[in-house]
Parts: structure tokens; sequence; C-alpha cells
């Protein structure tokens, strides 16, 4: 499953209709949309927060969140 | 249209779009942070005229990213929204956005809007249109959304943005139409809302609908309607689904509106804020900055807290002997020179270290630092249960811990939150520093250690460093032992850097070093007077020890002054606190102390830095806390009758420095623990576990030692 926990750092992708229900209602309303561009920006020590910019958003978030939400890389 | 001469007006925002600054604009001095009825949440409030007949109150609420709470400022937004047909709610509602994020902004727009509210839309930022390649058709933005839109730039042209901002509140509570920009429920079950709307159609199908996803009910709603709204949540599968609707459909509308009107060209956008974050976020860099950002920060307390809390001593030590001087000698002379002038001074000598450390941490949180810290610090911290967000209480902590418990509220999970909070208090808090300075100059010898290394230093040092262990061990247990499901989740956006507003800073400390005056000072001030009663009233033999020492000493040749210590001395001997004193006496004999100590620890529970006042009184020093070598002396020179050495020895200078390292010494810090935690349970943990570990501790150091 290609999630946003494994994207390199500059990749960027866009967040799968499918996991819809994975995303927290708060990050949604951060603008975490399927469909929305998404971004790895940094990473902290053992690859845990991300630090992410999607929709335009520069947010950090755990891994455990990131790898429930699956992309679509983009080509 | 009303004739009222007072509207209310609220200011709602995601954080970091510059809502603070133009409340502090709107309002100036004209603020004051109070509480909100039942709650911890500070309530900022104040005033600014719109008209001449015309006055509007302004509140500026939590920042939030949605009506929706995770935590508990943001709960304090729903709430006052949800009240929107009582009285004391907003007339008006001003959402503060930021241009860069014009999208996310507008999903809050958007769900005020459907609360039918009247509301302003402020568009912050508007001078880095520019820079950030934005544009923006302001008509027909004001069309499409059919409301009132000011661009401004709080930083940059503040009398122009609040002239503007000021005018479309008085134009939109003139009009006073409200309508829904969503109507969300068409778009998700049409029959479902409109079963929910026969509940009560006075209220729109949004805060219906708000009232039972978030099970808040405002305060004027009958027990039939609740009971209805309540059949509705049952089916609680049904409910999230249609909130992640709700939202992907608010963004779709808002995405077409945006189309039309806001143009970004991204190629535009500069990477300053690339290239900053590549070295503050660096896996390596990024903690050597910190780290070093953390030294810069304590070295400047001690360098820059020293003169004025120098200066605060001595001028409350001279205002009590000019009272005690002054006024007619009795009950009403002793209570204010000895019990109120005192226990003022000893809350006001410790604003100055308070304000340094908040300026400081207002200042990184003002620049977008303080998020690239939680970011660094998520990983490292949750291992210990807490949270990246923890760090800036710990921190804090190393002031007061009373503003520090205060600033875990953004911490969403309740067991991170917690933890953070029990924990806390081992940070060495500025209270901590004058017991540890004496104990060091009494035990620890003024030498240096290869050459530049200062041994009294070094040892505090290692009371610092200790504090912190401590306090990441009692986290780990806690972390072990505390079965508490982490409800939410962690979210922090990284805001793009900027400039300090100087403004908001200095609201900012002025506000969290009230928190620590009225906080900890009523407690400090109250128990100061209850302690100077216990200590200047006693029972019978306390009356008869001025009679007892005169006729004793009658044939010797004593000095008065000496005669007076003797006497000051044996009063308190036999004062209600002496005898508590003695009480305690064989409890804490095995950690080295006699009931003099024990006074000392008794009256520390006021706030520790007591303890160098109260020994001073003890030994019948001229009272007079600021001249530390003459208590020190006195210390120095004071004799175990027993042993016949000295009473502060090395064993037990230690075993007092463990003891106050550990124990729960601060009746403020248990107040306020009682507050956020809403239970007596939390206080009584951390008074109890912090108090047993200084015990067993503070044994096994003297008993080694000795």
């Amino acid at each position: 499953m290609t999630t946003i926990a494994s994207l390199h750092i500059g990749e960027l992708a866009y967040i799968s209709e499918e996991s819809l229900n994975e995303i927290p209602l708060k990050l949604l309303e951060m603008g975490c949309l399927p469909g929305a561009e998404v971004e790895l920006i940094q990473l902290a020590p053992l690859n845990d927060p991300l630090y992410i910019c999607v929709n335009g958003s520069h947010l950090a978030i755990r891994k455990e969140t990131a790898s429930k939400i699956q992309i679509i890389k983009a080509q | 249209m009303s004739h009222k001469k007072t509207i209310n007006v609220a200011l709602i925002g995601n954080p970091n779009t510059g809502k603070t600054s133009l409340f502090n604009e709107l309002t100036g001095l004209n603020q004051k942070v109070g509480n909100y009825p039942g709650v911890t949440v500070d309530k900022k409030e104040g005033h600014s005229k719109l008209q001449s007949n015309l006055k509007a109150i302004i509140t500026d609420l939590p920042g939030t990213y949605s009506i929706n709470p995770t935590s508990l400022d943001e709960t304090i937004v729903l709430k006052t929204l949800l009240n929107s047909k009582s009285e004391k709610t907003p007339d008006v509602i001003v959402v503060v956005a930021d241009v860069e994020n014009l999208k996310r902004n507008l999903l809050l727009f958007s769900q005020v809007k459907d609360l039918e509210i009247p509301t302003v839309l402020a568009i912050n930022m508007a001078d880095q249109m520019k820079r950030k390649g934005i544009t923006i058709d302001l008509k027909l933005l004001k069309k499409e959304l059919s409301n009132e839109v000011v661009l401004l730039s709080v930083r940059k042209d503040p009398d122009i943005g609040v002239e503007e901002v000021k005018k479309a509140i008085l134009k939109t509570y003139n009009s006073a139409k409200a309508f829904p920009l969503c109507n969300v429920n068409n778009r998700i079950d049409p029959a479902y809302f409109d079963r929910l709307k026969e509940i009560n159609p006075k209220y729109s199908i949004y805060e219906l609908w708000l009232m039972i996803t978030q099970n808040s009910f405002p305060d004027k709603i009958s027990e039939d309607e609740k009971k209805a709204l309540l059949t509705f949540k049952n089916d609680s599968k049904n409910l999230k689904k249609y909130q992640h609707k709700e939202t992907i459909y608010r963004y779709q509308k808002i995405n077409e509106i945006l189309k039309k009107t806001y143009l970004a060209d991204r190629s535009k956008a500069t990477d300053l804020r690339a290239k900053l974050d590549k070295v503050f976020t660096h896996k390596i860099f990024g903690y050597i900055l910190f780290f070093t950002v953390l030294l810069l920060i304590f070295q400047s307390i001690f360098d820059w807290a020293s003169l004025p809390m120098d200066l605060i001593d001595t001028v409350f030590a001279n205002l009590s002997s000019y009272v005690n001087q002054t006024m007619p000698a009795g009950v009403l002379n002793n209570l204010i020179s000895e019990g109120i002038i005192p226990g003022i001074g000893g809350i006001i000598i410790f604003i100055p270290q308070i304000a340094i450390l908040f300026l400081f941490i207002s200042l990184l949180e003002e620049t977008g630092y303080m998020s690239r810290v939680v970011f660094l610090m998520d990983k490292i911290m949750r291992r210990f249960g807490m949270s990246g967000k923890s760090v800036i209480p710990l921190i804090s902590g190393t002031a007061c811990a009373i503003p520090a418990v205060m600033a875990t509220r953004n911490i969403s999970g309740w067991k991170e939150r917690l933890i953070t909070i029990l924990v806390t208090p081992f940070t060495t808090c500025s209270a901590r520093l004058p017991v540890y300075a004496i104990i060091i100059a009494l035990i620890i010898p003024d030498k240096k250690i290869f050459g530049i290394l200062n041994l009294q230093g070094l040892t505090l040092l290692s009371l610092y460093i200790l504090g912190f262990i401590t306090a990441i061990i009692a986290a780990i247990i806690l972390h072990k032992t505390l079965k508490i499901k982490n409800t939410s989740f962690f979210v922090v956006e990284m805001p793009d850097y900027k400039l300090p507003s100087l403004k908001n800073v200095f609201f900012d400390v002025i506000e969290k070093t009230k928190a620590f005056i009225f906080g900890a000072g009523k407690i400090i001030l109250s128990i100061s007077i209850v302690l100077w009663f216990l200590a200047s009233n006693g029972p019978q033999a306390y009356t008869d020890v001025e009679k007892n020492i005169i006729e004793k000493t009658v044939s010797q040749e004593i000095t008065e002054v000496k005669l007076n210590q003797m006497i000051a001395s044996a009063k308190l001997e036999n004062s209600y606190i002496g005898i508590m004193g003695k009480s305690i006496e064989p409890l804490i004999k095995p950690l080295g102390y006699d009931w003099k100590i024990g006074i000392a620890l008794i009256s520390s529970f006021a706030a520790r830095e007591v303890f160098v006042g109260t020994l001073a009184t003890i030994y019948s020093v001229e009272s007079d806390d600021d001249d530390i070598t003459t208590i020190k002396q006195r210390m120095a020179s004071e004799i175990n009758p027993e042993t016949n050495t000295k009473r502060f020895n090395f064993p037990v200078g230690m075993s007092l420095l463990v003891f106050y390292a550990f124990a729960m010494q601060c009746m403020a810090t248990l107040a306020i623990v009682k507050r956020e935690t809403k239970s007596w349970k939390w206080p009584l943990v951390q008074f109890v576990g912090m108090g047993v570990l200084a015990y067993i501790c503070s044994f096994i150091v003297f008993q080694i030692l000795s």
C-alpha cells in the first residue's frame, strides 16, 4: 500500500479517494482531502513525524497517521 | 436598527492569521483577560469605538481550524457560537483569514456562515500578495460569498486595516442579514436533515447538526428537544460519514468560488521558508540550534533578572521596616509589616524571571520557530508518554509551574496532556533557586575545578538536570502505568516564518505574568498571613516567654539587641508553628532535620522560597531576607546539640537539596492542577507521589553520606 509515509523528501503525490474514511476529520478540515496534492518536505529523525505540504497547508503529522492515508504518486 | 449602545463582536480564525494582532489593534490597552464561566480557558475581551454612539465589546476567541473542537480551547469557540440566540453572544463575527491560506480559512468561514450569524470576512496579510503572486477579485468574492469582505495588513498598515474592519462590522450589523453559504443538508441526506429541522425550526440546520455531532447544547434548549436530538445521535457511523461528506462538500464549494476570484502564481512563492526549514528542522543542526537557544535563554534569565530582583528585595525590606517603625506598635503593625508586605514581596520578586522567560517563549512562538521545535521533539517526547507540544510547558516550568500547567491546554491527547501536567513541577522553578543558593553556599566550597568550572555553579546546574531527568523518569513510569487511551491525534501547523510583532509579545508576556501573580499570588499571600499568625501566636507558654527570659537574664550583662533576639527565638519555639515543627521532628529526623528545619519545611508549602525567610526568623537574624551572608553565617554556625557538629553539614545540606528538588511544596500549583484536570485526584497523586519520593531520596542521601 502506498501511503504518505512512503514518500521521499521532495516527492509529490495525490491523496487517493480510497482513504477518505481513514483521514481524521481534523486533518480533512485542514485541507488533507482526497485528490489533494501532497509533498513531503522534511522528516524528523526515525522518520517520524512527517512535515508535509498538502493543499497549500504546511503540517506536521505522525507516521501512524501518515501510514493510513493512501496516495497515488505523481509521475 | 437596534438602539442599544454596545454590541458584541467576536474574532474567530485559524491560528497564525494575525487574529490576535487585529484584536490588539482594535482594543489597544482596553483589554482584559477573564474566565469563561465554568471553564479555565482565558477569555480575552476588550472594547473599541465603532461610531460616536456605538461601542463594541470585542472577544478574541481561541484560534481554531474548525468549529468541531479537538481541544479545550476550541470547545470554547463552539460553545460561544452555539449559544447564538442568547443575550451575551456575538452580534457580528469577524472571521480573520490569512491571504496565503485562504482556502483553508474559508472552511471555518463557511461553518460560521451556516450558523446564520452576521459575519465579516477579514483577509489579513494583504501586503504579502504581490510577493507571493496572489491576486483576488474582491468585488466578485463579496458577491460569491454574499458577505462583507475586507483586505487588510494589520502589521503594515494597522490604522487603515482597523478602520476598514470597523466599517465592515457596522455595515454588517446594520443590515443584519445572515444566511447559510453551503446548505450542507441538501447535499448529504435531505430527508435526514428535514427531520432534524422539525425538532426546532428556530435553530439553523447546521446548529442542530452541531449539537448532535459535538454533544453540546445551548442553554436555552428544552429537555424534550434535547431528547429528540439525542435519538439522532445513535447512528454514530452515519454521523462520522456525514461529517466527512460535509467537509468535502464545503471544500468543493470553496474551490468553486476561489476558482473565479483567487489566483496564486506558485512560482512566485519565495523559498525563504524552505531554506530556513532546511536548517531549523535538520536532523542534527536542528537540535544543536535548539539547545543553543535554550542555553542562551537560561543564561539571559540569570543575567538580566538578578538586578531587578535585588532591587525588589531591597524595596520590600525597606518598606517593611518603614511600616514597622512608623505605624503604632500592635497586631495590625505586625500583620502588615511581617505578614502582608513580605508576602507581596515574595510574589513580586519572581516577576523579572518569569517575565523574561515568557518574553523568549513568546518570541519563539511569534516567529514560527516553536512549531519546528515541536516537530523535532515529538518522537523523543512520545517515548516518555508526552507530545512534542509538551516541550513548551516543560521549558516554562523553569520559571513557574503555574503558567506551564496552563500551557498544556493545546495538547489534544488527554494522556499526553495529563502526564505533562503531572511531571512539570519537577522542573526547577524560580522559587527553588533561593533555597538552592543558600544551601549550596553552605555546603559546597567556592572552588574551581579544572581551572574554569565553578563547583557551586556546577552543583546548581546538576540540580537543574536532576529536575529534568526526574521529570522524564516520572513520565515514563506514568506512561507505563496510566491506562488511558489517547483519543485525539497529533497535527501541528508549520506556519511561515515571520518577524515577531512586539505588541503581541508585550500583551502575551503581560497576560502570562498576570496568570502567575493572580494564580500563585493569592495563595502565597494568604498562606503568608496564616503562617504569620501561626508564628506570632501560641498557647499559654508563648505569652509567658518574654517575662521568663527577662527574669532569667536580669543578672546577666547582655545588650538589648541580643535580648530581643533571644525573646523572638524563644517565642517562635513556643508558637503554634513551633509546636508543629516539634511534632514532626521524629518524622524528619532520619533525613537529618531538626524541628527548626521542620518549621521551614511546613512554611515552604506556601512557596518554596519562604524556607530562607523562615530560617532567618527562627535563627533570629535581623529579618532582612536580602542579607544572605548574615543568614548564611548564622546557619553555618548553627550547632546540632546531639553531635556537637555543624547543623548544616554536607549530609544535611544534600538531603535538603534533594528534598526541595522532588517535593511538591507549592499549594498554588496544586490548585491550578486541580482546576486543569477537574478533579482532586491528580493534585493528590502529585502531592503524595512527589512527597514520598522526596522523603525516600533524602533519607537515602542522608544515611549514606553521614
